[in-house]
This record gives C-alpha cells, structure tokens and sequence, in this order.
C-alpha cells in the first residue's frame, strides 16, 4: 500500500481546482424568496428536510437569511416538513 | 408624498378538508369581505384547492389553502387574526408582511400566468 501511495506522489499530482461556489441569487438577481414554492425551496434542504449551510449552498450571507425565513414559514404552513426521510 | 398608510400583505389560511365548496368559498368571502369592510384594498385572490400537507394538522392529510394580496391599515391585522382564531374551520393562517420586492415578484408572476391562460384558451 505504502508503495503504491509514493508512486503516485512520484508522478505529477494533479490537484483539481474546484469551480468557485456562488450565491445564486446575486448572479441571478433574485430579490425576493417566495415560501409558496416548494420545489424550490427543496434545492436548500437535504433529505431528511433539514436547511443546508451556507458552506454547501454557497449563498451570500443576506440571501441565506432569506431561504432561511422561506423555508420556516413554509414549514409552518405544511409546504415542506420538519423532518422526514427521503424527501428527494 | 403617499398619505394613506397601506401596507401591502398577503394571507395564506389552511381550511379543514371536509368544507363542501359551497362553505369553503363562504369562508374565503369572509375574510375578503372583513379586509375590504376594515378599509383594505385586495389586490389579488388564488384559491389553490385541495393539497395534501407535508405532515397532519389536527389530524387531517389535506387541507384547503387559498392565498390572497391585499393592501391595509396596520391595524387591520390583529383584528382579523382574532376572527381566524376563533372561526373553526380555519386550521392555521399565516400574515406575511410583503416588501417591494415581493410585490414585484407577485406581480411578475400574477402577470406571467394570465398569460399561459389567455395562450391556452
């Protein structure tokens, strides 16, 4: 294993540059989040219904806020669930 | 300077499943009629039918939403939350304060539906 490990040290490692994440809404210009749609508050939770971080969905800080507050009201208004499983 | 202090909001009310339609649209047409008796403009109305809920409420899978944009004093709100809270057939109701941005997004929306409707018929 040990070996196998140097070899590919040896040969050039290729480090991939992953794709800078961006906030969609900024590139978008999307201003306003609407808690009526749930399809696509979907693309801001996991599957087991749970909000994803910022670090995952790359949002800006001022938009994450908002997807934040939609997805809560429309929690509170059965659009999405608490919690489930396999949402997705 | 505008002088009249509306403020524009926009209602969603969960009603209980076992409303015939006749009551659900009783029931609609009672709080439309509360907000425009209060000095309330409604900009737009959207009864979105029978859905199913993504968890139970009282017990109940489905529910009866409708969604409706209006403009109002500030007032007018408590006043009308006091009248969902005691009607039964309202399971839950949610008054949400719409900002300019919002109201263009309704707009927008608003507009580009009729549009699909008017090229569908």
């Amino acid at each position: 294993m040990a070996k196998q490990n140097e070899i590919k040290f040896l040969t050039s490692t290729r480090v991939e540059k992953r794709q800078k994440k961006y906030c969609r809404f900024k590139k978008m210009g999307i201003k306003y989040i609407d808690y009526k749609d749930a399809e696509f508050l979907k693309k801001f939770i996991n599957e087991q219904g749970r909000m994803l971080p910022r670090r995952i969905t790359g949002n800006s800080l001022k938009y994450q806020r908002k997807v934040a507050v939609a997805i809560k009201k429309a929690r509170q208004m059965a659009l999405l669930p608490y919690i489930t499983d396999l949402l997705k | 300077m505008a002088t009249d202090n509306l403020q524009a909001y926009e209602l969603m009310v969960i009603f209980t499943p076992v409303l015939a339609e006749d009551d659900y649209k009783g029931a609609q047409k009672k709080f439309a009629d509360f907000i425009t008796e209060n000095g309330g403009k409604i900009t737009n109305q959207n009864a979105w039918g029978l859905r199913s809920l993504a968890y139970p409420i009282e017990k109940k899978t489905t529910g009866l939403y409708w969604v409706v944009e209006y403009q109002a004093a500030t007032d007018v709100n408590a006043k009308m939350e006091i009248q969902m809270n005691r009607d039964e057939n309202v399971m839950r109701h949610m008054i949400t304060r719409l900002d300019k941005y919002a109201v263009i997004y309704n707009n927008r929306k608003r507009n580009k539906l009729s549009e699909v409707e008017t090229a569908a018929s």
